[in-house]
């Protein structure tokens, strides 16, 4: 079930040699990129020399950790020293950062074969990919939907094959989103569990970096390999204990919790699956419990509110002095950095930027984002006292399966309705707690449903276990006809 | 001041921005060193590199929790890190972290000579910009000084003249120049202050409008600035004008003050806390620890000269100004019977070798406080004269040398009574004229005829005994 451990096994058996797999997914990228446009930037030269290091330590007959050579993306907001790294913003045409994000440091140190840099909503600014400025991503499962977003890029590249995973980033549901569109594992940490050092920032008290996998399992490696606590990131703690250990323990007399609020405004199908789920629990021996959690009603304002606020803030730097796209015609300082912003920076991230500037401004700082803040305490707090009751909370990832492309940007769709798409994955993100999102059936139109485990802070072994455990005793994995198969 | 029949009064406040002499930036690792090839004291943290993060520097917070404690604030036990958010392309996150409603240290305040307080409003830590140099109508921008750590301190609108204000501003440089966390260089831009001023009729207790003068690099303008400024706001008011409240820059070359471009005056900074730094905690342990490192502040120094040792005032403000020359002091009085023969020597003899303050604040001077105090002892031990001790002490400034290189033996071991009257008998040979007036009741005679003595013991006699062995031998 775990295709890291799989590909571990092949490596270590000498079935295939590193350079020959990762040539494979080389290929596919170049056969399928083209339908699921899920990567921005392919680095073979990178991706093969990564791969023959490989190759030689086991010629050498060394021992090679369990990601040594698994060929993996990277969302295209981690920085990566020397690799162009966009934000699928065309502000940072050209950008090669003279830095590693931590995480892809930590994969460098065990082995990794990076085979490139992911598609993504504009500074992961969306739910559907489609704010990219290099345009949105595919879904595998059916190329007339979106994967989702903002981590589109990698959830199209790991739902197609053209990577076994992928790490993400998931600010509002960046990243269990897009795995539930497209039918596979995403998992968002506990904030600060991955250090955040190299992610470009949208919204620094939400961002996280995480997993995106095929199987729980391989959520749990990737997690346990990146979760380290780094000096370089002030709000990192890294992760308490392992997760791999305990996947399968028993869940027998645990609790889940069930919050009506989750399943209002959802539709059918995805309120079915995830009873159904829940069902699937029970018979396993957990206790669900229903119960309310009214503070939901205000995450998504809360969220928005701060995140954008943050947001405002975060993207100030751009304005085309050091690095990135610069306006060609101006006059003077003032105008250059009005016109490279006004020109470099999509509509979506133009919108958030003036929101953001606008509810911290004087006047308007204590009616909105002060309001915010208060009402963040609360929602930590309502959190805090559902899991003195219950060990996870089951929830849908998203109100709905993938959306048709361009259906959030049609006339017919006004944005509150983009952003009603988040309101299952923010309050996640607004308490920051880890939740994972893994496949737990398909819609009437074959489209995968994704639910959610939510943990308390730091508890990914729990939410982990309880995925693993679900995912073991079903057979609600789809695959796709793209990339490798293995 | 004033014209009229009104009299006005001068109403000041400062925020002082001190540059902290830490090692390493504020949020990196990248040197603080003064000057250096542009942009070469630069990583991705300083130059605000997408995806950076900001690591507070604890040594920052030691030396602003020192300044706190050294200025008699309150010190916070929960800080925080905020956002001020600004474009400009010395700035490369477009915000600067600094703090807003929760500084380091509260409640603080100096006392001036004339004995009234100046209340320290706050004193907190921020990042300081970068800089931008303007060469043949092109703009360039140097980030060397982006990230150097900052204490900005905040008085309340305490001043009442422009001698206090000269006088504060001093204060502050020595006080932090005395526990060690800046060397507030206004020249180099290591301190730099901004100055509201005000103005209202002798008496009155509410504030006039205030004018707010940046960023001046001396004390010469500060007092030139708030001198013109003062008048300009009383004329105003005199031809039935209103001060409009606006920053001024101060003109070195015309000595006036001018308006700011009113875009730089009109800025929203929507502060917020800063995300990527956790609240700051100083357990009170912490600050004890902090306090027990401080130094004896100057002002207690000088106090100490005064009560402990009897040196005037004025020459204990002397020894005080500079840490170096008050260490010096210390060390070089340790022990001594009279620390104040010290002071003399430093104040009277040292003190003309060091031409420049920057002389005086290093204090480098080849004599050593222990040479120095070797010659206080034997003088204190009566074993040489004050008038010797002052001769020796050129010498030794001059050569490095200890005293002992000039100061012999024999020297030390002072005149045995029979070479004392031989001197007095030689000396009443040579000058038969003055022991002549002497005898004819000129007493001021008897002075040539001791000086004459001295001479021929090389300042090794004593005068007292020197004066009844002539009136002796004389008869």
């Amino acid at each position: 079930m775990s295709d890291i451990r799989r590909i571990h096994e092949m490596l270590v058996s000498g079935e295939i040699t590193c350079t020959e797999l990762t040539q494979r997914f080389l290929h596919a990228i170049k056969d399928d990129n083209a339908a699921l446009n899920a990567y921005i930037t392919v680095t073979p030269d990178t991706a093969l020399a990564q791969a023959r290091a490989v190759d030689e330590k086991l010629s050498r007959g060394e021992e090679i950790g369990m990601l040594e050579g698994v060929p993996m993306t990277l969302k295209d907001n981690i920085s990566t020293k020397g690799i162009e790294t966009t934000c699928a913003s065309k502000i940072l045409t050209g950008y090669r950062p003279i830095y590693d994000a931590t995480v892809y440091r930590l994969l460098q140190e065990q082995g990794v074969v990076m085979l490139g840099k992911t598609n993504m909503d504009e500074f992961a600014m969306g739910s559907s990919c489609e704010t990219s400025y290099y345009g949105g991503s595919k879904n595998p499962h059916s190329t007339d939907h979106v994967s989702g977003g903002s981590s589109g890029g990698v959830a199209a590249a790991v739902g197609g094959n053209l990577a076994v995973y992928g790490l993400g980033s998931d600010t509002g549901g960046s990243i269990r989103q897009p795995a539930s569109f497209c039918g596979i594992v995403g998992l968002k940490p506990t904030y600060g569990a991955v250090s955040r050092y190299g992610l470009i920032a949208y919204a620094s008290s939400f961002d996280q970096i995480g997993p995106i996998t095929r199987s729980v399992e391989d959520a749990a490696i990737v997690f346990d390999a990146i979760a380290k606590y780094d000096n370089m990131d002030s709000t990192s703690q890294g992760s308490t204990e392992p997760t791999c250990p305990r996947l399968d323990d028993s869940i027998a007399r645990r609790r889940i919790g069930i919050a009506n609020q989750y399943l209002d405004g959802v539709s059918d199908d995805v309120r079915d699956a995830v009873l159904a789920a829940a069902q699937v629990y029970r018979e396993l021996g957990a206790e669900i419990v229903y119960f309310d959690l009214p503070e939901l009603d205000f995450s998504l304002p809360v969220y928005y509110i701060l995140a954008m606020a943050e947001a405002s803030s975060n993207l100030g730097r751009y304005d085309g002095i050091r690095y990135g796209y610069k306006a060609e015609h101006y006059n003077g300082t003032h105008d250059m950095i009005c016109r490279t912003r006004s020109e470099g920076f999509g509509k979506e991230v133009r919108r958030r930027i003036l929101m953001g500037t606008y509810v911290l401004s004087a006047g308007y700082y204590d009616a909105y984002y002060k309001k915010a803040v208060n009402l963040r305490g609360r929602i930590v707090s309502a959190f805090e006292n559902a899991f003195a009751s219950v060990d996870v909370i089951l929830a849908p990832t998203a109100p709905n399966t993938a959306f048709r492309c361009g259906y959030l940007f049609s006339q017919e769709t006004d944005q509150i309705e983009q952003y009603l798409s988040d309101i299952c994955t923010v309050p996640v993100n607004t308490a920051g707690l880890p939740g994972v999102s893994i496949p737990c059936g398909v819609d009437r139109e074959g489209l995968p449903i994704g639910m959610q485990l939510i943990g308390r802070r730091f508890d990914e072994k729990t939410i982990l276990n309880f995925a693993y455990q679900y995912e073991k005793n079903t057979d609600n994995f789809v695959g796709t006809k793209w990339g490798v198969a293995l | 001041m004033g014209g009229g029949a009104v009299k006005y009064e001068l109403v000041a406040g400062f925020e002082t921005h001190v540059e902290l002499s830490t090692k390493t930036k504020i949020f990196c690792s990248c040197t603080t060193a003064f000057g250096g090839e542009p942009n070469t004291h630069c990583c991705p943290v300083c130059i605000g590199l997408p995806g950076t993060m900001p690591k507070l520097n604890e040594r920052v917070v030691e030396y602003a929790i020192m300044a706190g404690l050294a200025t008699d604030c309150e010190i916070a036990e929960i800080a925080k890190m905020d956002r001020k958010n600004y474009c400009y392309p010395d700035l490369p996150k477009a915000y600067q972290i600094s703090q807003y409603d929760r500084p380091l240290c509260e409640h603080g305040h100096i006392t001036l000579s004339n004995g009234r307080q100046i209340r320290i409003l706050r004193i907190h830590i921020e990042e300081d910009a970068g800089k931008l140099i303007h060469n043949h109508g092109d703009t360039y921008v140097d980030y060397n000084r982006g990230g150097v750590p900052l204490i900005e301190i905040v008085t309340e609108p305490d001043f009442r003249s422009i001698d206090e204000a000269k006088e504060y501003v001093e204060r502050l440089q020595q006080i932090m120049r005395y526990i060690g966390v800046s060397d507030c260089r206004m020249q180099e831009g290591s301190m730099r202050c901004d100055v509201n001023i005000s103005v209202r009729p002798v008496g009155s207790d509410t504030l006039g409008t205030r004018t707010e003068i940046k960023n001046m690099n001396s004390i010469t303008n500060i007092a030139k600035a708030m001198e013109y400024e003062y008048e300009r706001q009383v004329e105003l008011i005199e031809s039935g004008g209103t001060v409009v409240q606006e920053t001024l820059r101060y003109d070195d070359a015309d000595g006036t003050t001018s308006p700011m471009r009113s875009k730089e005056d009109a800025h929203d900074y929507r502060y917020f806390r800063e995300p990527d730094l956790v609240t700051i905690s100083v357990p009170r342990s912490r600050v004890e620890e902090i306090r027990a490192t401080l130094p004896e502040l100057p002002e207690q120094k000088k106090r100490r000269y005064i009560d402990d040792y009897g040196i005037p005032e004025k020459d204990a403000a002397m020894l005080t100004k500079y840490r170096a020359i008050a260490e010096f002091f210390d060390s070089a009085s340790d022990g001594l019977q009279n620390p104040k023969a010290v002071s003399n020597f430093i104040i009277g003899q040292m003190f003309r070798r060091l031409e420049t303050e920057a002389d005086k604040e290093a204090f480098d001077l080849s004599t050593t406080p222990a040479h120095l105090r070797e010659l206080c002892a034997l003088l204190e031990a009566g074993k040489i004269r004050n008038n010797l001790a002052k001769t020796v002490l050129e010498k030794m400034l001059d050569s490095g040398k200890p005293v002992t290189a000039f100061v012999s033996e024999e020297d030390m071991a002072g005149l045995s009574d029979d070479t004392l009257a031989e001197y007095c008998r030689s000396a009443i040979a040579a000058m038969p004229n003055a022991v002549a007036d002497y005898k004819g009741g000129k007493e001021k005679a008897l002075m040539a005829l001791l000086g004459n003595v001295m001479k021929q013991s090389r300042g090794r006699a004593d005068a007292a005994a020197v004066t009844v062995k002539l009136k002796e031998l004389i008869g």
